[in-house]
């Protein structure tokens, strides 16, 4: 069974502007996938190219198998878009909308008609479901956007930017929802400059830069990825012998501030086997044992290239 | 069920159309326009005429307003879409650009065919008799189609800003009027005068017209139907290719 989402060298040409160079990337079955990158990057321009709203230049994707230059239809009726900018029609209420989609994916009036209950019950619409959206707030119209692109159960479903400039309501709500979703089976492409929602929700991330793939990995493998040192952080029961912690295998620094002493080591994994045996046998035990990442911010930063170095 | 299919895309067609005639055509303004502009037009020409029997002026209204309704708001929709990100939700739905532009010209259609009904029954109400009824329907329904593809066709250029493309419209749509043999009997017309004429749609439209109602054409009613049928075709066709160009040039 193919991947959901096969990019291959995927490759978009505005003016004279590569905006996306040959964008290779898989996204697994029912997995959240992050896509992050600065501004201008080129997250909308790929994502829009997978989901067939403007046709790439060069390279290929398969959305759901199918090949979006030449059976796109095939492959929107199985997928669902939340835009990055929320894009209702304002001179229609929010079930009206919801009916349009209905009709646009060819679902049954009754099919449509629960559906659209169901979900702008869970997005706290459905009070409100006969007003016009442009008397909507943007955290509104954004759950509303979701509730369309849900409407006809996609099984893979790509957010842009879903919580930018939402309030902390709207932002739970749609982060749990797509939770929940991804529990029951939806896979997720995520377009996010939200490092913590990316961290968070992702099992995958992809990072662009300036039109090219500059990494994709786990967040957490991406975070320790970026330092070739790391760092260790021990306190124990009773004092021990700073001499003997810096003869560690892989421990490079020693450094006492209080009562932890801070290691800079090559190898974690390596680091706490061997701590746990120093402490053994030094006859004391373990009180604390961190081991601090970098965030994926400073990961970010440093293969988006806006860091110092 | 196959999103594919032509018959499933033309449904979805529908519901664009719906949408549309429920979000532009369902104007208090729209309508007034709609049946105001032509009808101005024709008082104007009235005052001004030079003793043009009622049936001229009556079949010269009518087609007026079919042409003027179909092609009033169409033209802008492509750019008020663009405009309000509503496209790039279309776009990213499963339909295909062909069934996005036929259902703004099913909109238009009916829109026109029921603006256009009321300066029918106009004509009606001054008396007019309606030898042709038939000959009337198909000519309103061909035009109605014909003249929607022209509306889509003036919203081709991929811009955002409806302003530049009701203006771009304002310059094609107007000349027409004046060389299809409306405001000037055809056969009235200079021998450039005729030349011209022919090129356009209008004319055999308004010629249909005044068979409908006065029994008499320029043109044999035949080739007024086959030439309005070619130029339905041709426009529909040519619309649809180039929306599919430029259509991905709005997002």
């Amino acid at each position: 069974m193919p991947d959901p989402i096969e990019a291959r060298d995927l490759t978009k040409v505005f003016g004279g502007t590569t905006a996306v160079d040959r964008v290779s990337f898989s996204v697994r079955q029912g997995e959240i996938f992050g896509f992050l990158g600065p501004n201008g990057a080129g997250k909308t321009t790929t994502t829009r190219m997978l989901t067939g709203v403007i046709p790439s230049d060069g390279g290929t994707a398969h959305v759901l198998g199918y090949d979006m230059r030449t059976d796109p239809v095939r492959a929107k009726q199985r997928f669902g878009v939340v835009p990055e900018t929320a894009n209702a029609y304002t001179d229609l209420s929010a079930w009206q909308n919801l009916m349009l989609m209905g009709e646009l994916y060819g679902l049954a009036r009754t099919r449509a008609e629960a559906r659209a209950a169901d979900l702008l019950g869970a997005l706290g619409l459905l009070e409100r479901k006969g007003q016009k959206v442009q008397a909507y707030s943007k955290g509104m119209k954004q759950r509303l956007i979701l509730a369309m692109a849900l409407l006809h159960e996609p099984e893979l479903l790509f957010l842009d930017e879903p919580t930018s400039g939402l309030d902390v309501q709207s932002t739970h709500l749609i982060l749990d929802l797509l939770r929940d979703l991804n529990r029951a089976g939806t896979t997720i492409f995520l377009t996010t400059h939200n490092m913590e929602e990316a961290n968070r929700l992702c099992d995958r991330v992809g990072i662009i830069r300036s039109g090219r793939i500059v990494a994709i990995d786990a967040p957490e493998k991406l975070k320790s990825a970026i330092e070739r040192v790391h760092r260790v952080e021990v306190s124990f029961d009773r004092e021990v012998s700073g001499d003997g912690l810096a003869a560690l295998e892989t421990v490079l620094l020693t450094a006492r501030e209080g009562d932890k002493w801070q290691l800079v080591v090559e190898d974690t994994d390596a680091a706490v086997r061997a701590l746990t045996a120093f402490a053994r046998g030094q006859g004391a035990a373990i009180v604390t044992l961190n081991t601090p990442a970098p965030s994926l911010d400073e990961a970010f930063l440093r293969l988006t290239g806006e860091a110092e170095p | 069920m196959n999103p594919a299919h032509p018959a499933e895309q033309v449904r979805r067609a529908w519901a664009i159309a719906k949408k549309d005639i429920r979000i532009y055509y369902l104007k208090g303004p729209v309508l007034i326009f709609g049946v105001f502009m032509p009808v101005f037009l024709f008082l104007a020409f009235l005052m001004g005429s030079r003793q043009l029997p009622l049936a001229f002026l009556v079949s010269g209204l009518v087609a007026m307003t079919l042409f003027f309704t179909a092609t009033a708001v169409s033209p802008a929709i492509f750019p008020w879409e663009g405009q309000a990100k509503t496209l790039e939700r279309l776009a990213a739905c499963p339909v295909t650009v062909e069934a996005i532009v036929l259902g703004d010209m099913i909109a238009s259609v009916l829109f026109g065919i029921a603006i256009t009904a009321v300066t029918i029954a106009i004509g009606l109400a001054l008396g007019l008799p309606l030898l042709h009824g038939v000959a009337l329907g198909a000519a309103v329904l061909l035009g109605a189609v014909c003249f929607s593809a022209i509306g889509m066709l003036l919203a081709v250029p991929p811009t955002n800003l409806p302003s530049n493309i009701m203006m771009f419209s304002s310059l094609i749509r107007f000349p027409l009027v004046f060389i299809s043999g409306i405001f000037v009997p055809l056969e009235q017309l200079p021998p450039w005068g005729l030349a011209l004429a022919v090129c356009s749609p209008l004319t055999y439209f308004a010629d249909l017209v005044r068979y409908a109602f006065t029994g008499i054409s320029y043109f044999p009613v035949e080739t007024d139907l086959a030439a309005l049928g070619i130029f339905t075709l041709g426009f529909t066709a040519v619309t649809m290719v180039l929306h599919r160009r430029t259509m991905p040039r709005r997002m």
